[in-house]
């Protein structure tokens, strides 16, 4: 069977800054062609110097990155014109204005003009900042600045989009049309990979999950496959009336928050009839029910503390 | 795609790239033309009117030249120096400081056609500003011309010379102090003392010797000889010094680009 083509193909990655930080330690990953990857991890755990190399603005101390086939030691002009990257920073002359930010943009790819004016109108619709288009792009809210670089990045109609947090600091409803603008482009064929804070939205959207911890993936498999790793779901319970005394609830293991809030952790492949029928039992009522944390959230700090103990105990 | 097309499609892209930079540098000029193409014509305006009009007519004749005359020549190209260095030091500062020449290193632009670009920008503002002096000289005195084509060289290398040396002063700077202290302590001094105003036959024995050491005073004087066909140095040597420093800097400035000092983690 003939493998598929990678998008990305990382191997022995290292990166060492001037001042000693060793940012990566010898990563490895391969992102398929028209994937969704979340790339997670905590702060300075070496997300964004990944994207920094694979986009060329941070260089590695050693091993080898090819996007698409281009080694960025060998063709690496070849490798940056698959790539579009939005950075985390905001990164255009703010005294330009947004359309000419995109037309300039293209033209570094190598797209004339006219193309590049019909591209940018293209995309300045597409994100609502069409009405924006001869504004400077000082005056853009921060939420139009972060479309802006989306548009920006898209102007050569890349094959590998890379988004370094692209959502932070974005009101709900921007984030969820910027969402669903991603998971478009995502069916359209873009190969995409995502470096996000809001974990609901790597699980919302991401179909493949890496997480990467003190310069070295702990984590790389299908988003389902990842969760499936987790046994454990905590449920918060509000309940009508005040108790005194947390209760046995058998297998479950049950933490009484205060009075009227009661945690408990299940085993997910057990259930919940039985923690019911034991606090109907000893006369509780519950008004409501949720989720403490979402699923990869809990993993991601599974994993990221479990990779604390090991590190302390060596 | 086969490599001819590759290559191909690497030089169109290289082309556009090249001419977006030197368009965005050109609105960039024109968009903040108070503090690009205005101050360079008023100086120059005051230069003239007071070691012209006033001062000048009591020194008589330089170089068989009335001085007005003689110190236009050196005028216009100390106004092209400090504007071709100012836009190149400003504009790519001002990019990295603004992280938007992260536009530039992203794409695939090799890294000289990124100096190219800069120093075009910095030629474009050069020779606006020296044909704006030029033309600001004629209200005063009358310019002769010996020769276009050494006119044309010498300003053209001497704008290149200082574009590429502003792109290097602005890899360096960390802050926008340390693209002011070269102008104010190097360029300036070099350039006052670089013929613009004399001729260095009026100077004692060792201080003309000393001068000789001041690469602006050959581009001055290369210049002048275009208009004026007098000289106080060989102009051949000084197209060769001039040629020097192009190749010299350009490569500095690539080889900056290319090992990321000051522009790449």
């Amino acid at each position: 069977m003939r493998s598929p083509v990678q998008a990305l193909s990382i191997r022995n990655l290292r990166k060492t800054y001037g001042n000693g930080v060793e940012a990566l330690t010898g990563i490895n990953l391969d992102v398929p062609e028209g994937e969704f990857l979340a790339l997670l991890g905590p702060n300075g755990a070496g997300k964004t110097t990944t994207i920094g190399i694979v986009t060329s603005l941070v260089n590695k101390t050693s091993g080898t990155v090819e996007v698409f086939g281009h080694d960025l030691d060998h063709d690496l002009a070849g490798a940056k014109s698959c790539v579009g990257i939005v950075p985390q920073e905001v990164n255009f002359n703010q005294f330009e204005t947004a359309e000419l930010i995109l037309i300039n943009a293209a033209g570094f790819y190598g797209i004339r003009r006219e193309e590049a004016r019909r591209r940018a109108e293209r995309y300045l619709r597409k994100l609502q900042l069409w009405e924006k288009r001869g504004a400077i792009a000082r005056s853009l809210s921060g939420g139009m600045k972060r479309r802006l670089m989306i548009a920006r990045a898209l102007m050569h109609e890349p094959r590998l989009l890379i988004l370094d947090e692209p959502t932070a600091g974005v009101d709900v409803e921007v984030r969820r049309s910027m969402q669903d603008f991603l998971r478009e482009i995502n069916e359209a064929g873009v190969t995409i990979i995502l470096t996000t804070h809001y974990l609901e939205e790597a699980e919302e959207l991401c179909r493949h999950v890496a997480i990467i911890d003190k310069g070295r993936i702990i984590e790389n498999d299908r988003m389902g496959t990842v969760l499936s790793k987790l046994h454990l779901e905590t449920y918060v319970l509000d309940l009508r009336s005040p108790i005194a005394v947390c209760p046995d609830l058998g297998e479950a293991r049950a933490t009484l928050v205060d009075a009227r809030t009661l945690e408990v952790e299940v085993d997910r492949g057990r259930g919940l009839n039985d923690i019911f029928v034991r606090l109907v039992a000893a006369g509780i009522e519950v008004s409501s029910l949720r989720n403490k944390v979402n699923r990869l959230e809990e993993l991601f700090m599974k994993l990221v503390r479990n990779e604390t103990g090991s590190g302390s105990s060596k | 795609m086969t490599d001819q097309l590759v290559k191909r499609a690497r030089r169109q892209t290289n082309w556009i790239g090249a001419q977006t930079i030197v368009v965005r540098e050109f609105s960039r000029i024109v968009r903040i033309w108070g503090q690009t193409l205005l101050p360079p014509a008023v100086t120059a305006g005051l230069y003239f009117v007071i070691f012209g009009s006033l001062i000048g007519g009591r020194i008589g004749q330089m170089g068989g030249f009335g001085y007005m005359q003689y110190i236009a020549p050196g005028l216009i190209m100390m106004s092209v120096i400090t504007n071709s260095y100012g836009n190149v030091v400003s504009s790519f500062f001002g990019a990295r400081f603004g992280k938007y020449i992260e536009e530039l290193l992203v794409s695939p632009l090799p890294d000289w056609l990124i100096v190219l670009g800069y120093m075009a920008g910095g030629l474009v503002r050069g020779l606006s500003v020296g044909l704006i002096v030029t033309v600001v000289a004629l209200f005063f005195t009358h310019l002769t011309v010996h020769s276009v084509p050494i006119i044309c060289a010498a300003v053209l290398l001497t704008s290149m010379v200082f574009g590429l040396g502003g792109f290097i002063n602005a890899v360096f700077a960390k802050n926008f102090d340390h693209i002011s202290w070269f102008p104010t302590f190097i360029l300036t001094p070099l350039t006052y003392l670089g013929g613009v105003f004399y001729s260095i036959e009026l100077l004692p024995p060792w201080a003309r010797v000393i001068s000789h050491a001041n690469p602006i005073l050959y581009m001055v004087n290369a210049f002048r000889y275009g208009f004026l066909g007098v000289s106080d140095v060989d102009v051949s040597l000084a197209f060769a010094i001039m040629v020097l420093f192009v190749v010299v800097l350009f490569g500095i400035a690539v080889g900056l680009m290319r090992t990321g000092i000051g522009i790449r983690e």
